[in-house]
């Protein structure tokens, strides 16, 4: 089938079923998005899906077929960092940091579509990210000052 | 100077025997610097001044081996060699290095001297120094954890940055001509008198040849240009563009997936199993019998999982007894008795005696569950005469002898390179996967093999935190606390740890009674802790913060009982009671934060404060909490903190925010049970912790007013966990005694 990745396309030989999460990770050997728990208890997976954060552990490979898919690779680069990233690494956000490409992927849909969420609506659509290191009021810090320069962009 | 070095060395053992025998040969070894590893493939023109530093003609390498599991402790690390090398983070590479002796922790034996680490003179000092030493001439091994690694580097690795620089000085002094008091360092160059510049990278070939330094003032902290300043996380970009490589991202060609299925009846055998249907899977090249269970090998992680997951299994049943409720009786029969004494820990006046009203509490902490983020993980290569292993592990030496016993190979032949670990809490202390890994690519010698857990395997083999009971009497009178009496019962961690590597504990568990018998009431007349020990429960392992998190509860929470029964102010009681001058502050600093004294909460509303001493830090914890009628609902949290010595605030404060999260999310509900032998707890659905939404905001403040420098991966957990405890009781009167709290109330 074929996967639009970050703008690439790719074609790739797997069950329709392989979860995205895995054909990224293992078929194209593009490792920032992370495996956490397999069942979207996490986020740790959470990538862009015709610019709708999905958990990328429960998008079956043919399902994704012909999408337009975004991972953290995509979003920015350390050069050219996106919005949230540029937040996050100011916020000095990350701990053990394997969380935080779904919490970034996560926070840059909430951003796209919301560029003044409130403390509840960050915590509403960020609930679904677990942070093992505790992190969370970084994370809400860090996404009301991604949401300040992109309304300032 | 990697060969000039090592031929002086020698040269001057063959004189030291020559002239005088073995005592001078003695005392030679007892003031050698350590061997240097970077010698060892050291590219001519490249100059390695000691363990830490390395400099050649293109790059400023620094060595930082204290695993980084988030805490922040490679960016530590580098810091302090940075400071005194007058070299900036962003001009050097930082690596994890080589397992070395030369890289033994010297930071852990203050805390096994026997002596509470709030005391501090000239004696006891001597007395830590003689167990370090002791420790590392016996057992010279690199490890991180107990949160020893600012301890154990803050002198050494300054110290490694201010020798490497007096040696590129003289080798400056040697080029340019100018001496070497005429010559000053800053951001990676020596700066001759005329303002012109000599790089370090420049100066390495002659450096090489020069006998590096060996002693050098180090300087004031009102010198420090990086160190107690905020100077962001070397890991923080990378881990912010998906780009840095953790364990589990680690791709070698060749390389094959591996997961495995072994008895969640932790320790006991498989009696059979049956993997026809995975053998018939797509992509699965092979599966075979490991110990107590089964791997897998595919092309794809996904794959393998997906076929263990068909395999069935019958499994040998476990010694440990098949039902928690079994596990609670087992130390509810064991505390109190004599046969089972682990450690009369403290005893200050008699307890027994001493007039007062009664208060009585029973106290349960759970089984908890580590699950870092990132699941258990290693790549491994073996051949006949080399293994190569890539994961992250917080004891580096055993990890390559462990793997040596395996694969056959002779441990110098074994090569771990350590990587950064995406969370462990405990779990990477652990060797489990480490054998597996081993196993599985003796098997298929040649082949690099990648080995992923699942995260349900990840949960049922954990080695989870131990469980522990607490029975306490508070005694009070005239509105006073006179007396506190705490029984501490639990499943010994240090024997149940030591036991997987082959070693008996050979003497009381201190985890037992750590965070309760050195809580420090100075200022109470009547004060035991005894701790009881069972030893054939479930296995169990270091969890942050080890005993203190469960016995800060137990002491705190009965401390808590007893100065409300007294009708005292839960804060100015533990303030009058506690009598060491840097806990004192401690208290006074979180209540002048929360501004305790004058504050009216509103009608459902309540406050708790909780104290508790680990590692060396005493930290002050206050909860507050609203009982809405969605439940209890975390208002806000304020924490203070006595480090010693400060090296990053930000991190700092992410640590005491993290530890106070982990420690608040897992006392609300978090524990795993036992059932048939198996644990009951498969994935985070089940085992959750905090999410952001029940995150309250946490204020911190860091004092430096204790003797010495400690580390805060720890310490912000254990009073987390009872300060939450006290304020719901402040809240709607109910005494919770047990972990996690959700069983008795619900949350928001």
């Amino acid at each position: 089938m074929q996967l639009t990745i970050n703008g690439t396309s790719h074609e790739v030989d797997v069950e329709d079923d392989m979860p995205l999460l895995w054909v990224l990770r293992d078929e194209l050997g593009l490792t920032g998005t992370k495996y956490g728990c397999g069942v979207a208890q996490c986020g740790a997976c959470t990538v862009h899906m015709d610019g709708v954060a999905v958990r990328s552990c429960q998008v079956a490979a043919a399902s994704a077929d012909g999408a337009d898919i975004t991972t953290i690779e995509g979003l920015g680069t350390p050069a050219s960092l996106h919005a949230v990233q540029e937040a996050w690494v100011e916020n000095q956000v990350a701990q053990c940091g394997y969380c935080q490409s779904g919490q970034i992927m996560q926070a840059a849909a909430l951003l796209d579509m919301n560029d003044a969420p409130s403390d509840e609506e960050i915590d509403i659509v960020m609930g679904g990210n677990l942070c093992r290191c505790g992190t969370y009021p970084r994370i809400r810090a860090a996404v009301h000052s991604a949401a300040a320069k992109i309304r300032e962009a | 100077m990697g060969r000039l070095r090592t031929i002086t060395r020698r040269s001057f053992l063959v004189g030291s025997v020559a002239i005088g025998g073995a005592v001078a040969f003695g005392t030679y070894r007892a003031f050698a610097p350590s061997e240097n590893p970077n010698e060892e493939n050291l590219a001519s023109g490249s100059a390695t001044f000691n363990p830490w530093v390395v400099i050649d003609s293109d790059k400023i390498t620094l060595i930082a081996t204290h695993a980084d599991k988030g805490q922040g402790v490679q960016s530590a690390q580098a810091a302090l060699i940075a400071e005194e090398l007058d070299v900036e983070l962003d001009q050097v590479e930082i690596s994890f290095g080589v397992p070395s002796a030369a890289y033994a922790n010297g930071g852990m034996g203050d805390a096994m001297a026997g002596i509470p680490l709030y005391e501090y003179n000239a004696s006891v000092e001597r007395t830590r120094g003689f167990v370090n030493g002791a420790l590392r001439a016996v057992l010279p091994m690199m490890a991180t954890g107990g949160s020893s690694a600012m301890p154990d580097v803050f002198d050494k690795l300054r110290n490694a940055g201010a020798t490497a620089r007096e040696t590129l000085k003289l080798a400056a002094s040697q080029v340019s001509g100018v001496p070497v008091d005429q010559l000053k360092t800053a951001k990676g160059a020596v700066i001759l008198p005329d303002g012109s510049e000599l790089s370090y990278t420049s100066l390495a070939g002659t450096a090489a040849e020069i006998e590096p330094v060996r002693f050098v003032q180090l300087r004031q902290p009102s010198e420090w240009r990086i160190l107690g300043k905020s100077h962001g996380r070397t890991d923080m970009l990378p881990k912010c563009t998906g780009t840095l490589e953790y364990g589990i991202d680690f791709e070698i060609e060749n390389m094959v997936h591996a997961t495995v299925k072994t008895n969640p009846n932790k320790g006991a055998a498989m009696k059979s199993f049956d993997a026809a249907e995975a053998r018939q899977m797509r992509g699965i090249q092979d599966v075979f019998e490991i110990t107590n269970g089964v791997a897998v090998i595919a092309n794809n992680t996904w794959r393998a999982i997906k076929a263990a997951n068909t395999i069935s299994f019958e499994w040998e049943k476990p010694s440990y007894p098949l039902e928690q409720a079994e596990h609670w009786k087992v130390l509810e029969e064991a505390i109190g008795k004599e046969e089972h004494l682990n450690a009369e820990a403290r005893e200050v006046g008699d307890v027994e005696t001493a007039e007062g009203t009664e208060v009585k509490g029973d106290y349960r902490s759970p089984y908890v569950a580590h699950a870092p983020l990132e699941p258990l993980t290693a790549t491994i290569l073996v051949t006949d005469d080399r293994v190569d292993i890539w994961t992250g592990h917080q004891v580096q030496q055993m990890v390559e002898t462990v793997v040596a016993e395996i694969s056959g190979v002779d441990a110098e032949n074994v090569h771990l390179h350590n990587m950064f670990i995406g969370g462990s809490f405990g779990h990477r202390l652990e060797f489990d996967y480490i054998r597996q890994a081993a196993e599985i690519a003796t098997k298929l010698k040649g082949t690099p093999v990648k080995l992923t857990y699942s995260r349900e395997e990840d949960f049922a083999q954990d080695f989870p935190r131990h469980i522990t009971i607490g029975r306490g009497i508070g005694k009070h009178k005239d509105g006073k606390v006179v007396s506190m009496n705490v029984d501490i019962c639990g499943a010994s961690v240090m024997a149940s740890q030591m036991g997987r590597m082959g070693m008996n504990l050979p003497m009381p568990d201190t985890q037992l009674h750590e965070g309760a018998w050195d809580y420090p009431m100075l200022n109470l007349n009547n004060n035991r802790v005894r701790s009881f020990r069972v030893n054939n429960l479930a296995p169990t392992s270091s969890w942050r913060s080890v005993g203190a998190a469960p016995n800060v509860f137990i002491y705190d929470t009965m401390l808590d009982e007893t100065i409300h029964a007294a009708g005292a102010d839960p804060m100015l009681e533990r303030i009058r009671l506690m009598g060491h001058g840097q806990s004192v502050k401690v208290l006074e600093t979180a209540a002048e934060m929360c501004s305790w004294n004058g504050h009216k909460v509103g009608p459902n509303t309540g406050r708790g404060v909780a104290y508790g001493f680990s590692f060396g830090v005493p930290v002050a914890t206050v909860v507050q909490v609203t009982n809405t009628p969605a439940g209890i609902k975390l208002d806000e949290v304020w924490v203070a903190a006595d480090v010693g010595v400060v090296i990053d605030p930000n991190n700092l404060d992410n640590l005491a925010t993290g530890g106070t999260v982990f420690g608040l999310g897992h006392a609300i509900n978090c524990e795993i049970t036992y059932a048939d032998g198996v644990a009951q707890q498969e994935n985070y659905y089940d085992h959750e912790a905090m999410r952001i939404w029940q995150c309250p905001p946490i204020h911190f403040k860091a004092l430096e007013n204790m003797e010495k420098v400690r580390g805060f991966g720890e310490p912000p957990v254990p009073p987390a966990a009872p300060a939450l405890g006290n304020a719901i009781f402040a809240a709607t009167g109910q005494r919770l005694r047990e972990m996690p709290f959700n069983k008795f109330v619900d949350f928001v």
